[in-house]
């Protein structure tokens, strides 16, 4: 029977150290983490495809922002083993758009020399800096006055700044979190969209943290659906929905079925 | 213009106007002595004479520049040690308490300690009052930086930021509104500091040298002459720092 494979496929990781597929660019295994007392992780594994967008879905407390804290390096796990290509993060050249972008730009660098900025650690000259930079800016099609600083600027604008910023070095792994929870509904469908382009175009593994399940499946190639704590992985729903999406998608049946089976996981998964 | 906008500006004048007319009353009506309490015009007259002929300018430049000196030397150590300190959280810990002491201690309770360390002179009025300015300082700038958004110390991690990186482009920056407090504070100490001890430790010059000699020698003109100058002085000193401050961390606030 065919379907019986199925069940070791790369969309169905086991909870407990399955082998490392072809396709997987980040493997996590045996993942643990608590606060105080509360045990959020306990022997998660997880495999995430290369050049795939994964949104990660959950309910409240469920450590979404916690895992790709630990897997992007800005907070230690107590236990367990992260590997991008089989490299520890230290040695992964990655971007990470936060979602206050307020606190996360320097006020006092212009929007443009925001940018710069990691080329600047990366030790790069200006020439190369300014070729990396153009390439970049002509990805994005916004008119944002980038000598202008950071508080100058609309807050959709601050943000396409922060993710220009996070992918300027041309990151292996691009984490965002929660990036639109802070703009307004009109600015998110405009990011949503600018942002579906960028990474279309550059094909970066990417890990969204997202609240918002519509954006969520919108954004994304695979739905990683979280349970509650102790947190395991409840499903980890495919989107073969064509791109360029857009505002149509949202309406089409199977972007609605993929959304309501994802509901359906998720109302099971948080006893609603 | 229309006339609310001009009384909206004339008003911080009021306060002034009043504060002569007072003196003037007062010194007219002849309630107290005039040799205690001169005039406004015969105190005018003693400020515009000291300068003129009367050394004054010089005292004046001498305070300046112990002042200055001292909150150079004061910020020169504080600063860098301040942001060390407020990035290690368990270093600062370990030395809250003496910084606390030290910054609740009366500088002018150390004078005999630093006569003793560096003898009579420049030395000794620019010693003391750097020190004192350079607890406040440093308790600030730490401050700042234990205060400060983590989020920016994160993205700066992210992207590979060397720890001294983070330091002095963002954690100096991200300090820079609470530094510039400490420096305001800063300032004003250092001056007192050095008034005092132009006063009382062995001074041959600077304004609180004048203030003494013109209180021993009944020269009240100059005496209020000498006062006006140090709260003019100690006024625009900290009138300086706001001003740099808002060309510095245009952000601030934002």
């Amino acid at each position: 029977m065919a379907d019986a494979v199925r069940v070791d496929s790369p969309l169905r990781p086991r909870p407990s150290a399955p082998q490392s597929t072809p396709a997987a660019h980040i493997t996590i295994r045996g993942l643990k983490k608590s606060f105080q007392d509360a045990v959020v992780y306990d022997d998660f594994s997880l495999d995430l495809a290369r050049g795939k967008v994964v949104s990660v879905f959950g309910p409240n407390g469920c450590g979404k922002s916690t895992l790709i804290n630990m897997v992007s390096g800005l907070i230690p796990c107590d236990a367990g083993q992260i590997l991008f290509d089989g490299k520890t993060i230290e040695h992964t050249r990655i971007g990470y758009v936060f979602q206050n972008y307020r606190e996360a730009l320097f006020p006092w660098l212009r929007a443009i020399d925001n940018i710069h900025y990691p080329l600047r650690i990366m030790g790069l000259d200006r020439a190369a800096r300014q070729q990396r930079v153009d390439k970049l800016l002509a990805m994005f099609d916004v008119p944002i006055d980038f000598n202008r600083f950071p508080y100058e600027l609309s807050g959709g604008q601050q943000q396409t700044i922060s993710i220009m910023r996070a992918l300027v070095v041309d990151p292996e792994v691009l984490f965002m979190d929660e990036p639109f929870s802070a703009l307004d509904y009109e600015m998110t469908l405009f990011m949503r969209d600018q942002v579906q382009r960028v990474l279309t175009s550059t094909a970066t593994t990417t890990v969204i943290v997202s609240h918002d399940l519509e954006e969520a499946v919108f954004l994304a190639d695979e739905v990683l659906l979280l349970s509650r704590r102790p947190t395991r992985i409840a499903a980890l729903v495919a989107v073969p929905i064509a791109r360029p999406r857009d505002m149509d998608t949202l309406s089409e049946a199977e972007f609605v079925r993929i959304k309501t089976e994802c509901l359906n996981i998720f109302r099971r998964e948080a006893k609603l | 213009m229309n006339s609310r906008l001009i009384l909206k500006r004339a008003r911080p004048l009021v306060g002034v106007t009043i504060l002569i007319l007072a003196w003037w009353a007062l010194a007219a009506s002849k309630i107290f002595d005039p040799v205690l309490l001169p005039t406004p015009v015969a105190s005018l007259q003693a400020l515009i004479q000291s300068f003129v002929s009367g050394g004054l300018a010089g005292d004046f430049a001498v305070t300046v520049y112990r002042t200055t000196a001292a909150l150079a030397i004061g910020s020169a150590i504080a600063i860098p040690l301040g942001i060390i300190l407020g990035a290690n959280k368990d270093v600062y810990e370990s030395v809250e308490f003496v910084i606390d002491f030290f910054r609740s201690t009366p500088t002018s309770a150390m004078f005999p300690l630093f006569l003793v360390l560096f003898g009579v002179g420049d030395k000794t009025k620019i010693a003391v009052a750097a020190f004192g300015c350079a607890l406040v300082i440093l308790f600030n700038v730490a401050y700042g930086v234990i205060n400060s958004r983590k989020t920016r110390v994160l993205a700066g991690k992210v992207m590979g930021a060397s720890r001294l990186r983070i330091l002095f482009d963002i954690y100096l920056l991200e300090s820079l509104s609470q530094t510039f407090v400490g420096l305001r504070n800063g300032v004003s100490l250092a001056l007192v500091i050095v008034i005092v001890a132009e006063m009382f430790i062995g001074s041959t010059d600077g304004l609180g040298r004048r203030l003494i000699d013109s209180q021993m020698t009944f020269d009240m003109p100059t005496m209020y002459a000498t006062i006006f100058v140090s709260g003019a002085l100690g006024y625009a000193l900290n009138w300086l720092f706001f001003f740099v401050e808002k060309r510095v961390v245009h952000w601030g606030g934002k």
